[in-house]
Order: structure tokens, then sequence, then C-alpha cells
């Protein structure tokens, strides 16, 4: 199995009370509530802890794109996944991933991933996303037209990278008359390109096509819905007449290890609360614009309103751990659920958020080192 | 009085029309929330007129095509619809975006448009006014913002819509979308060609409008070549509803001093 780490890197020092007076901790939290001391410090310490993955052994570190928000302070991973770089020498760089479609020229990512890959020599895993719909909210741009330019920005991406230039690129959004990557990727024909979702059938449809076979990886659900949608990719991939790989299915979960499950709880659970109660809070129309989504998928939520990001109850550390949301508990507990994953989906690319919410360092530094000591080797076999 | 209801098919596109009343057309174009229902203001312009009132492609009844991706599409859109009708001289009235949509018509093509009444119409801006976000409002914000008169909306609060109608409302928020989020209620081309609109035009806009800001008014009285504008107090974005018999009142009056 690959085992990746990764972070949000989320504003710890927030006043959650002073946010909760807010309609959101996107888009609308006021930046006054932002202490750039802090906030440098915030850097300095999840970069830190990022790149001691490396020693525990992990395959990977990854980070990810979020705009105007205290949930993640990572408007721009690659600069991010360039420092990381620098401070690596083996584990794969994966940016989980960049928005395509809120950028008005994804030449310029295309240029970025490239550079990382060079910079890296060639340890970049290069995620795709649409970004999740409150970015519209922060960029401007028509969510109407998401799906659009997301497909319109991945190809003009690929074909900047495995066509030799001048080319050019013809599109509906991006026009370009002269498209010559300089740096080229250094991995060839590209750096594999995985692509993290909430699980909609489309994207599962799109990213399983024998064309494609990107890897993909569900993100922050319940153990249910998580094997719900990696088979429903195994499932596409059979339709499509070949049989995925588990390097194909990937799951992105806030994990927590100590001793016991009684002390993990105690010590992990008020943070995880305030990653889904307080960081991730969002309301409906920052979550779903209209156009982010099908007219059917919009019409299905607006009428069940299911959402982990947008509900109006409390969700508590027991409801989370007792999902399977969370991997919370001894190194046995946690090693079971994932084993249990394995079992029903044969997913075999784990990314374990190992900081989560307020979780301070001393305590995600810990449960990350007993993770290593007492999870990962089995895990191996 | 009775609205008749039929499908009109322009450009392969099937179209809910609405259409009441006999004399010189008048074509009212709606806003965001569609045609929900037939107003009193209808009723009013009706009245010695053939007033037409069809739903956008990609509102209520009407077909979405995927060819229409902008507000300029739709202007074009309604000046094939004109031709097809059969409509000759006629007056235009929008609403909000119906409103913008108007004058995009008029910068094109203004033969045979006798007159030009905005109600409150997106398409210009003023720098830094910016209008309130409908965009983020949840829809309890929205019908409260859109009435200066808290009962309109309370009234409107306490009807629950059925499956149907949620899914005419989920639709037009599509569509909306897709015209109005960027750049947000504009088209910055649109100003400096508004001179082109050489009609009589009346510009109504409530004081109270939370949508877009009642100054906005100003600025189309000074782009367009032959405007009057009627502010109203206690009054939010949708005058026609809010100030009704206000409204109807100089809507009547202006149609007949524009009749030819």
């Amino acid at each position: 199995m690959k085992l990746i780490s990764f972070h949000l890197m989320p504003y710890r020092p927030l006043d959650l009370e002073a946010a909760a007076k807010h309609r959101s901790s996107w888009v609308v939290l006021p930046n006054v509530l932002y202490d750039p001391v802090k906030g440098a410090e915030e850097y300095e310490r999840h970069i830190d802890f990022l790149v001691e993955a490396e020693r525990l052994g992990f395959d990977g570190i990854a980070a990810n794109e979020h705009h105007q928000t205290a949930y993640g302070m990572m408007p721009a991973p690659n600069l991010i996944a360039s420092a990381l770089i620098q401070r690596t020498k083996r584990v794969k760089i994966a940016v989980l991933g960049r928005a395509l479609p809120i950028v008005n020229n994804p030449i310029f990512i295309a240029e970025e991933y490239a550079m990382l890959d060079n910079l890296s020599k060639g340890r970049l895993i290069a995620g795709f996303v649409r970004g999740i719909g409150a970015e519209y909210h922060s960029s401007g741009v028509n969510p109407y037209f998401s799906h659009e330019r997301f497909h319109e920005a991945h190809d003009l991406i690929i074909k900047a990278w495995t066509t030799l230039g001048p080319t050019n690129f013809d599109g509906q959004h991006y026009n370009i008359r002269y498209v010559n990557l300089w740096p080229r990727p250094y991995q060839q024909p590209h750096p594999p390109i995985w692509i993290p979702s909430q699980g909609s059938s489309e994207t599962v449809a799109w990213a399983a096509d024998p064309k494609r076979k990107y890897p993909f990886l569900v993100t922050f659900s319940s153990e249910e819905l998580v094997t719900r949608y990696l088979l429903s990719y195994r499932e596409q991939a059979k339709s499509y007449g070949y049989e995925a790989s588990g390097d194909q299915l990937g799951w992105a979960a806030p994990i927590y290890v100590a001793d016991t499950d009684e002390r993990a709880k105690a010590e992990a659970g008020r943070a995880i609360e305030t990653l889904f109660n307080n960081y991730l809070r969002m309301t409906p129309e920052m979550l779903l614009p209209p156009g982010y989504t099908s007219f059917n998928s919009y019409k299905n939520f607006f009428k069940s309103r299911t959402s982990l990001a947008t509900r109006d109850t409390f969700l508590s550390a027991d409801q989370l751990i007792g999902s399977g949301t969370a991997l919370i508990g001894s190194p046995k507990t946690v090693r079971a659920a994932i084993e249990r994953m394995r079992d029903k989906t044969g997913f075999e690319i784990l990314i374990g958020m190992f900081q989560f919410g307020i979780l301070g360092d001393e305590l995600a530094r810990r449960s990350i080192e007993r993770f290593a000591a007492e999870v990962m080797p089995h895990l191996r076999r | 009085m009775a609205e008749q209801i039929t499908t009109v098919t322009v450009q392969g596109v099937n179209i809910r029309l609405h259409r009441a009343g006999k004399g010189p057309p008048v074509l009212f174009l709606h806003g965001a929330g569609g045609v929900p229902v037939w107003l009193p203001f209808f009723d009013a312009v009706a009245d010695g007129h053939d007033l037409l009132v069809p739903e956008h492609p990609g509102f209520g009844g009407s077909d979405d095509p995927t060819w229409i991706r902008n507000i300029g599409d739709l202007a074009y859109f309604y000046l094939d619809f004109l031709e097809e009708m059969r409509i000759g001289s006629y007056h235009l009235i929008g609403n909000s975006l119906g409103g913008w949509a108007a004058a995009e018509m008029l910068v094109r093509d203004r033969a045979r448009c006798l007159s030009l009444t905005l109600l409150a119409p997106a398409g210009i801006r003023i720098k830094d006014m910016p209008g309130g976000d409908l965009f983020i409002w949840n829809p309890e914000e929205l019908q409260r913002n859109l009435y200066y008169d808290q009962a309109l909306a309370e009234r409107v609060l306490a009807t629950k819509p059925t499956d149907e109608e949620m899914d005419v409302i989920l639709k037009n928020r599509f569509t909306t979308t897709k015209f109005g989020w960027e750049p947000r209620w504009h088209n910055p081309d649109l100003e400096k060609w508004l001179h082109r609109i050489k009609l009589p035009s009346l510009v109504v806009w409530g004081e109270d409008d939370k949508v877009f800001p009642a100054a906005y008014a100003e600025l189309w009285k000074e782009r367009l070549p032959d405007a009057r504008v009627l502010r109203l107090a206690k009054c939010g974005h949708l005058p026609h509803v809010e100030q009704a018999d206000a409204v109807i009142a100089r809507v009547r009056a202006f149609l007949k001093e524009t009749a030819r």
C-alpha cells in the first residue's frame, strides 16, 4: 500500500467563537481574524510536520489548494510543494490538487507542475481538481462552466506536456497560439495524474476511462460512502472492459493513533470536531453554486441536504469515528479499519491527514510516529 | 384577464409563451425569478396591448439549449423571436436580467422598437458600488432582500413550493448563474453602446433595491439618449410588483405617449 502524509494547513490560531458569528469559515470570514505573525509560524510548523514523513517511511507527502479560508492556508500549493522538494530526497510530492477551472490560463499550471517535476527529478504527482464550490465565489469564475473549463484545461495541459512544441490550443475558454513548454516535464510522458473527488458519477466515469485510468481519491466521507465510491470506480472500469488496479483507488481520511481507543478519542476528539464543525462549515450556496454539479446532483442535494459541510447540526467525534469518516483509535483499531477497506475495495493508496483542525504539533507528531511504528509495517505486507 | 399559454419554436428552441390582450405588441422580458405567476402588472399592460411574456431559454417551461451561452446570445435569440413571430413595431419592457437582455437587443437592432421600459435592470454597473449578492443569499434572504415590504416576502416564504415548482426554481437558478455570475450582472462593453438606443426610454427603480442600488438609475439616464427616471420610495427590486399601482400608471402613460 502507498502511504501519503497529507496536510490542509489549517489556521489553528483561529478565534473559533468570533468565526462562528460569520456565515462560514470560507469566502466571507473577515481576514482581520488572520494574524500574519501567528500564520507565519503555522506555515513553518506545518511544513516541518510534512517533511518529517520522509524519515518515518511514508511514500509521499501531499498538499492541496483552497482559497480565502481558515480551513487551509494554501491558495498556492505549488509554493509549498517547492519548499517540500528542497527539504526531501526520496518521497513523492503530491499536489492534490490544483483547481484547473478557476485559473484563466491553465498553461501556467502546466508550467508550474513541469517545474516541480524537474526540481524534484520526477517526484511530482499532479492532482487535478475543480475546486470546491466556495472557490467559485472567491475567484469570481462562473461555476456554470466549471466542468467545461476543467475538461478543456485538462486537455490543454496534457497537450502541452505530451506534444513537442511549438503547437497551439484552440478551445472555447482557452485559446493559445503558442504552446511550447520550457521546461518539459521530467517524467515521461508526464507526471502521474491523480483525481481527488467527492465521488460524483461523472468524475468516476471520466477518471476510469481507459484513455486515462487516473487514480481516483475519495476524500472525507463515511466508510460506507468511501466503499461505495471506490467500488463504483471498479464497476466503471469493468464496464470499460478492464479490471481497476488497487493503485487506481485512494482513500483520504483524518487519522489519529494513540495507545488505546479511549486515549485517542480524548486527545483528538475535540480537534476532529473543529475540522468538521468549525473549519469546513459553509452554506449550501457556497458548497454548490448552480452549475458546479450536474442539474440532477443539484436537485438531489437540495432535496436531501446531505453533506458534511453544510449540516445544521453538530457533528460529534463519536459520530465521525462511528461512521468511519475519521480513523481515531489504537493502532489495532486503525489498522483494522484500513484492512477492512482494503478487503472490500482493494484500494492501495492511503492518504492520511495526521494533523486536522486545532490538533497541536506534539499530539500530531506522537500519533504519526505511532502510526509509522505500529500500523505502517502491517500495511507493507 | 386570461393569459394564453402556448409553446412556440424559435431557432429550434421551444419557448413557453404567456400572451394576453389585443393591440400594439409589448414584449416583456422577465428577471432571474422567471414567470412563476401572472401579475396584475401584466393584466394592466395587456389592457389595450398584445402582451408577450416568453420564458427565456433555460427558464421555466422553455428548452435549455447549450448554445445560448451568454446575454448576447439571449439578445440575438429575441431578435430572432420577434422576426419569427412576425411582430412589427413593438414596445419592450425588461426587469432585472430581462432589462439587461432588452438593452443588449436594442444596441444590436432598435428598428421597429417604439419604447424601452427598464425595471431595475442589470447590465451596467457603477464601479465600487456593488449590489447585493443573490448567489450567496439563502432562499429566505433572497426573498427578504427582494422586497422593501417584508409582508410580501413573508407571503412568498409561507408557501412551500411543490416538487415541480422546486425543479423550476433550481432550473432558473442554473440559467441565472450562466448569464449573471461573471462579470457579475453586467457586460463591460454594454455601457459604451447605450447611445445607440435612440428611443424614448423609462427607467424605474425602487429606492430600497437591495439587488442593484437605485443610484444605477442615474447612470442609465446619462447613457441613454432619451431617458426619464422614476424612483419609488418604499420599494425593492421588483417595482412592478411592490409598487404596482404607481408603475402601472406610469408605464401605461408612457406606452401611450410613445405609441405610433
